[in-house]
């Protein structure tokens, strides 16, 4: 690499637990490529601080090709970062310019305690799918022929758009509420649009919402910004099923 | 110790059902009675999770990240296989069973991949109750995809997010058993050491990735499913934290360790950019069902373009080389993946490379584009279309086919892949290699299992596309839950097992104290240092071609690489806290060994066969001259490393491979 790379400061929240207060702390990187992903930069300043005898910056991360949903950091203000439909390792340096000053937080919801770092708890996402986030179906090896119940293409597509979220957070950690429901309304779409998941439907949504609720996170006010960080684009339109179903479920005993 | 494959007699068809009629169970109420540790929650351990607590076992189940789902197979892309036969185009489970053997260069165990060709149908009904959203044709009907190696169209799929989808259903079928408390799922915690107690597998040490925490875990049994070792070669498509350390323990605690030189190397993912990189990226294989693979045919436009001077689409079709289509005219494009991969290293060594470092070949989709643009504008009635609006619309076509993985790989090299061909080269994907089992799926510790890629058993010496998710879920489901039970029907009066034991109590102090030496070793490097050293010798000496005189020197530098590791290593930070650092200096030292065992593996096995190229071993002459060279007469076995204290003083026990319903013969796909 030439030498012409970027230099950059990095304005990095450090907390050294849930229970330590965090601040945020100034550093310096330089002859940063504009080829890099945003978490190799990261690694090029955890490699210096190393080297330095300090900690490194503790992050999620795992794939690095933005479907793990591991990785989470609250970038310049926005979830994931100044681009569209991409999680933080799919954001690159090309996005940023020679002596720049990059704001690096974690998600910062009461539902999301910080471990460290930039590494929150998502726990309560876990406990909320646990809630009534499946089919109830044992393996058995007798289940009837994948084909006997066709499911129109219109149907399955959706339902898989739904499915495609990843789990990452980043609607909760930039709604002003706090709020999970494009998380929670994707998983309730997915059963609700496959005929597999009509038995269980209204017990479903009534426990995850109630889970939802318990966990701490907000309602929803329709700011549609959740949507917007998306990086799977999964659409508000979840949110109103999500809604249609818990209206139905109070019909059905 | 004689090795014993435990394969039922009989006939290949009637195996599995005749081993299902005859092994013990255990009742339901005595299952109650017994505990049952999964280390890893993909694929494989997290179907294995969710069926064994549906069961009634008590399953305690370790990630090391923070959730089931993110385990690695959540990034398979393209698809899974099962011979259902929806298309009718002669799928059959023995032609499944025929072209996964002959894709892994008869280097696999006969019976486990017939079980796994029966079970496979299996999978797809059971995913549909689940709730998978696989894709569907306008009559509501599953769609089919077809990938490299086979000639019949029976992968299954989810737009490119399939091992997504088929992750998310076995993680919602954990959750159903976690709420029901069947399953007590631990994450972020890493198993650190396996305990034998009266040579069983009876437990597990694990760190609490959070507090730092050492615990004991007690079992009936241990299965390990931690997935493969490709990162040690640094750079490959597994993920940052993906690791061999659950597999490496049990080896070191005497389980032993097959086939270690088996890897795949993936031809279709993004060339590296620079010494920063981090990871490499898959493009999709169903890529090579549109994409034409060539470089330039003439030196000085390979130069040229080397240099920048010169751009890809000013090179005229008769000066290109389309070499797959040139050497394989029946597979053409979608030969399998260890072929391609070779072929593209031939082209790239020989310099015909097409980026500045000289490692990469084009994946062109012009010719794709200009079909579908054609067949379009004649489907629509635009008559006399001009060259721009054929382009238009064939550009449609591939954008509904593979947008999400042109938009990756758009973000990644930023060059926009439909008006210039992606650039490509191969990259470490998957490791066939791994903990040895029998038919049963134990390890040669009683007791201990090893499940998914983490074991051997079914690829032999590469693998098929669409093939891991089937082995990880036909394992998980189907195969595991009958095989356990037939062990531990004698465990029912055994009681909760101790974690008092003076064997937990050992294991314990070996953890504490390697954690203990790395914060206190204060040396002058980091680990990713050591990291990316070895990863270089493997790449470089024990990569995709081999031969005696690397690999020697290789095992030499990985020795000498492992000594500095110990001396200068530098781990910043606590043990009693959050400490990525202190999770990966314990990888990287496993690693260190494995490296060298894999080397050594690849030296003995001086035979080229599916991703193991030998290039010593090459057919000199005959329509196949250029071509790997199999040696059945002396290499038909598998090759299982028992561990001796050092890597260099692994004994190799081998296990030899039978063909009763396969014949042997050249694995050909010109």
């Amino acid at each position: 690499m030439s030498g012409k790379g970027m230099n950059l400061t990095l304005k990095i929240w450090r907390q050294n637990s849930s229970e330590k207060k965090g601040r945020m702390v100034d550093y310096k990187v330089s002859d940063i490529s504009e080829h890099m992903s945003f978490l190799e930069m990261m690694d090029v300043l955890n490699e210096q601080l190393i080297a330095t005898g300090e900690e490194p910056v503790a992050f999620d991360h795992d794939c690095r090709e933005g479907i793990c949903g591991m990785c989470s950091m609250y970038i310049n203000g926005e979830a994931h970062g100044p681009d569209r439909g991409i999680t933080t390792c799919q954001l690159h340096m090309r996005m940023f310019n020679d002596g720049d000053t990059i704001t690096i937080e974690p998600w910062r919801a009461s539902a999301f305690p910080v471990i460290k770092d930039l590494v929150v708890d998502r726990t309560s996402f876990e406990r909320i799918q646990q809630a009534g986030g499946f089919i109830a179906v044992n393996t058995s090896g007798n289940t009837q022929d994948a084909n006997a119940i066709p499911i129109s293409k219109h149907a399955a597509d959706e339902a898989m758009d739904a499915a495609t979220c990843i789990g990452c957070g980043a609607c909760v950690a930039t709604c002003k509420n706090s709020s999970a429901m494009l998380f929670v309304g994707a998983k309730i779409s997915q059963y609700a649009l496959l005929p597999q998941g009509q038995v269980e439907a209204p017990d479903r949504v009534k426990n995850m919402v109630a889970q939802m609720d318990l966990e701490g996170f907000g309602n929803c006010t329709n700011t549609g910004a959740c949507e917007i960080e998306c990086p799977k684009g999964i659409s508000l339109d979840n949110i109103a099923r999500m809604n249609r179903e818990l209206i139905k479920s109070n019909f059905i005993k | 110790m004689k090795l014993d494959s435990k394969v039922p007699k009989g006939p290949i068809k009637d195996k599995w059902t005749t081993y299902k009629d005859k092994i013990n169970l255990v009742n339901p109420a005595n299952k109650r009675l017994i505990d049952v540790i999964v280390v890893g929650t993909g694929l494989a351990g997290g179907s294995a999770s969710a069926t064994l607590a549906e069961l009634g076992y008590n399953v305690k189940a370790f990630a090391y990240q923070d959730s089931p789902r993110r385990a690695h197979s959540i990034a398979a892309q393209g698809g899974i296989n099962a011979a259902k036969n929806y298309q009718g185009d002669g799928d059959s489970n023995y032609r499944l069973f025929y072209d996964t053997v002959k894709g892994g260069d008869y280097r696999s165990r006969e019976a486990n991949v017939y079980r796994l060709a029966e079970v496979s149908a299996n999978i797809i009904d059971q995913c549909v109750a689940q709730g998978v959203p696989f894709a569907r044709d306008y009559g509501g009907l599953l769609d089919n995809r077809s990938f490299g190696g086979v000639l019949v169209s029976r992968t299954f799929y989810a737009k490119g997010q399939t091992g997504q989808q088929l992750l998310l259903g076995a993680y919602s079928a954990m959750n159903r058993q976690i709420a029901r408390g069947k399953i007590e799922m631990y994450n972020r915690h890493e198993m650190l050491d396996l305990v034998v107690i009266d040579g069983k597998a009876r437990g597990i040490i694990t760190r609490n990735l959070i507090t730092g925490e050492v615990e004991r875990h007690s079992a009936h049994a241990v299965v390990i499913a931690s997935g493969g070792y490709g990162n040690v070669y640094f750079l490959s498509t597994n993920a940052m934290g993906s690791n061999a350390t659950a597999a490496w323990k049990v080896h070191k605690k005497g389980a032993f360790f097959a086939n270690p030189c088996y890897t795949q190397i993936h031809p279709t993912c993004i060339p590296r950019s620079g010494d920063y990189q981090s990871k490499l990226t898959l493009m999709s294989e169903s890529l090579r069902n549109d994409g034409r693979i060539w470089v330039p045919k003439h030196m000085k436009d390979a130069k040229a373009i080397q240099a920048g001077k010169l751009r890809p689409t000013e090179i005229l079709e008769e000066d290109r080389d389309y070499y797959l289509e040139r050497r394989y005219p029946a597979f053409g494009n979608l030969v399998p993946r260890d072929v391609a991969s070779r072929a593209a290293k031939e082209r790239c060594d020989a310099g015909y490379g097409v980026n500045a470092t000289g490692e990469a070949v084009y994946l062109d989709f012009a010719t794709a584009i200009q079909r579908y643009g054609k067949e379009q504008a004649k489907i629509q009635g635009i008559d006399n279309a001009t060259p721009e609006k054929i382009t238009q619309l064939g550009e449609k076509i591939v954008e509904a086919k593979y947008g999400n993985l042109f938009q990756m790989y758009e973000k990644i090299v930023d060059e926009n892949p439909y008006k210039t061909p992606m650039m490509i080269y191969p990259a470490t994907h998957y490791t066939m290699g791994g903990v040895w089992v029998d038919y049963n799926l134990m390890t040669t510790i009683p007791g201990c299992y090893a499940i998914g890629e983490a074991n051997f058993s079914d690829h032999g010496a590469n693998r098929l596309g669409a093939s891991a998710l089937m082995q990880g879920l036909a394992d998980g489901y189907f195969v595991l839950p009958y095989t356990i039970g037939d062990y531990l029907s004698n465990d029912i009066r055994t009681g909760p097992i101790s974690t008092e034991a003076p064997e937990f109590e050992a294991a314990e102090k070996a953890v504490r104290s390697r954690l203990d030496f790395f914060i206190k070793n204060k040396g002058t490097k980091s680990v990713d240092h050591f990291h990316k050293r070895l990863g270089k010798v493997m790449w470089n000496n024990v990569g995709m071609a081999r031969n005696e005189k690397d690999l020697k020197a290789a095992i030499q530098e990985i020795q000498q690489i492992r000594e500095e590791f110990w001396k200068d290593v530098t781990v910043p930070g606590e043990p009693n806290q959050m400490n990525p650092e202190l999770e990966k200096a314990g990888r990287v030292a496993d690693f260190l060994e494995l490296g060298e065992l894999f080397a050594m593996d690849a030296l003995e096995r001086t035979e080229s066969c599916g991703g193991h190229f030998r290039e010593e071993s090459v057919e000199e002459d005959g329509p196949q001259k250029g071509e790997a060279k199999r040696n059945d007469e002396e290499f038909t076995f598998v090759s299982a490393w028992e561990y001796k204290g050092d890597p260099k003083d692994a004994v190799l026990h081998k296990e030899h491979l039978e063909f009763n319903d396969i014949e042997l013969k050249q694995r050909s796909y010109k």
